[in-house]
């Protein structure tokens, strides 16, 4: 009826009834209106009222204020310095045992020795190995997985339930049945690695890629894009620095967990070589183990910081 | 080229109440045509651009173009948000050159026709920027050119302009009817906004609320080459006025049917 004249259409008796069903509400509203504005505010003591806020005394003590690049890293050289300050004046006051606590020098010798013999290197190199394997493996299934349950609803609906539930379950629990399946070789200490991080990974991933716009879809394919260049083209990159942010967070957990297997059946790797040291009682080297344990994760975050920072630019 | 609606109807499921978004809406938009469709907020006005976006389907009748009945979304549709829906990671110019990268034509050829687009739509200087180094208007853009670069049969605009400042939008009107008049594309526009309508239209189609229904379909006759400077004359005030009442009253309609609800 109104479609392709041109011109306004009205005039028409159904218009006209309308009109006075319109005129009609019109009314009811300014009687609304009327009724409303009708009480003026009624003459209430006056409120008590709160001093201003008074200005900080410095940036240090106000929310959310950025401090001076001097203070961040005054504050971050006192993080490290006030532990290892209190660790040296406990070891060479003898308060404690230099068997039990060995003093910062001695665990510094301990890491130059075992660097020198390269057992250092091995051990590392071994529990790196393991991470690259079980962690690597982890990230090949789990990442598929996620964009599957991030791109699908019915992805969600059949994985999500089971998964939400796997990943309460501790996987250092399941060393022993792994062992029991996989024999005391490499098998359990990289499957071990896989079941700790893959569930969490595929939820971690599944969320970012869930919270790619919608509209980024939709204006996609208007622009000609089938679905299957939707998701290489539009919800990948746009999930990617999340990705990698579940990674990093997921790859501590990794190297938590390679260290716990080692601990129980291993001939080499970090782990062992703590365990080996607790035989010999020789606490130096577990705490020369432990700072590379250190090390080397902050070298893995720093990596994968670098890479996030490099491929989000477009973000924040 | 045609875009038809005949009999067109929306039905939304909220918590298994049925609510009618549109009933009854049979539009035809020519070849070369700007439409703008301005209404009341319920009246139904995004509803109907996604329906020819083929972004979602019609309850009743059908959404015709150029014989064809409307599926799904293409690039024969292209559609403009508010928001703009950039891609943050893909610079200016790769934004624009998304559709073409699609074809199968070769990387000269689509070169040359991202630069006519950036220099038609101003953004010669910014096609190596990212979407968040750009202001508002510059990205509204960016999201017009990378639509036209798909040489759409339609042009739709969502609301495009509803979130930026008063002068920038005067801009991109101006903008909108220059590039308008050097492409010949057809435009299909959603807005709020009165004046807007007024100035960009050829043609202004009113939609009244709950559900949305055409109301008035309104003829805009003034200069085809107007400036801003158009928005002060009598014939364009009046014309402005005539819709603003048209949809003030259906905007009256829909409080007092929200309030009658509660």
């Amino acid at each position: 009826m109104t479609g392709p004249t041109r011109g306004t259409t009205r005039g028409t008796a159904a218009d006209e009834l309308a009109a006075a069903e319109l005129e009609a509400e019109q009314r009811l509203a300014e009687a609304h209106e009327a009724g409303r504005v009708a009480t003026t505010r009624p003459g209430w003591a006056p409120l008590p009222r709160r001093a201003g806020l008074k200005p900080s005394l410095s940036p240090l003590l106000s929310l959310r204020t950025p401090i001076s690049s001097r203070a961040r890293w005054t504050l971050g050289v006192l993080s490290f310095l006030i532990p290892l300050t209190a660790w040296t004046v406990l070891s060479l006051t003898g308060s404690v045992d230099a068997t039990f606590l060995p003093p910062p020098g001695a665990v510094l010798k301990a890491v130059v020795d075992m660097a020198t013999t390269g057992e250092l290197f091995d051990d590392a190199w071994a529990t790196i190995q393991r991470i690259l394997e079980g962690f690597g493996l982890a990230i090949l299934v789990s990442v598929p997985l996620g964009i599957l349950m991030g791109t699908f609803d019915a992805g969600q609906a059949f994985l999500e339930p089971v998964i939400a539930l796997l990943r309460y379950l501790p996987a250092v629990a399941l060393i022993p049945l792994l062992m029991i399946w996989l024999g005391v070789d490499e098998g359990p200490k990289i499957a071990i690695l896989f079941v700790g991080t893959v569930f969490f990974n595929t939820l971690m991933t599944a969320d970012v890629v869930r919270n790619v716009p919608r509209s980024l879809i939709d204006v996609s394919y208007t622009l000609g894009a089938r679905r299957g260049e939707v998701v290489r083209k539009i919800v990948i990159p746009h999930a990617l620095p999340g990705m990698i942010d579940a990674v990093r967070v997921n790859v501590a957990a990794a190297w938590n967990l390679v260290v716990a297997s080692e601990l129980l059946a291993a001939t080499a790797g970090l782990g062992y070589r703590i365990i080996r040291s607790q035989r010999f009682l020789q606490t130096d080297k577990i705490f020369a183990v432990l700072v590379v344990i250190g090390l080397v994760g902050l070298v893995i975050d720093v990596l994968l910081r670098i890479l996030r920072s490099r491929v989000g630019k477009w973000t924040a | 080229m045609t875009l038809e609606l005949r009999g067109v109807a929306k039905d939304y499921t909220v918590r298994d109440r049925k609510i009618r978004a549109l009933d009854g809406v049979d539009l035809e938009v020519s070849r070369g045509d700007f439409v703008c469709v301005v209404g009341a907020s319920g009246s139904g006005k995004s509803t109907l651009l996604g329906l020819v976006a083929g972004l979602m389907a019609p309850t009743e009748g059908e959404i015709v173009l150029d014989g064809v009945p409307v599926t799904g979304p293409g690039p024969d549709r292209g559609l403009v948000f508010q928001s703009g829906a950039l891609y943050p990671w893909r610079t200016v110019e790769r934004n624009v050159s998304f559709g073409l990268e699609l074809l199968p034509i070769d990387a000269a050829e689509r070169k040359r026709r991202v630069d006519w687009y950036l220099a038609e739509t101003g953004l010669d200087a910014v096609r190596k920027s990212l979407p968040k180094q750009l202001s508002g208007g510059q990205q509204q853009r960016v999201a017009i050119a990378r639509a036209l670069a798909c040489e759409p049969e339609v042009l739709l605009l969502d609301e495009p302009f509803g979130a930026l400042d008063v002068q920038t939008k005067e801009d991109m009107q101006v903008l909108i009817r220059q590039v308008w008049a050097d492409t010949g594309t057809t435009v299909l526009m959603v807005t709020h906004d009165v004046e807007e309508a007024v100035f960009l239209g050829a043609r202004v189609v009113v939609l009244a609320s709950d559900p949305g229904r055409i109301a008035a379909d309104v003829v805009v006759d003034l200069p085809a080459d107007r400036g801003l400077g158009v928005k002060r004359e009598p014939a364009f005030l009046a014309l402005r006025a005539e819709i603003e009442d048209l949809v003030r009253e259906q905007h009256r309609g829909h409080v007092n049917r929200v309030a009658a609800v509660e």
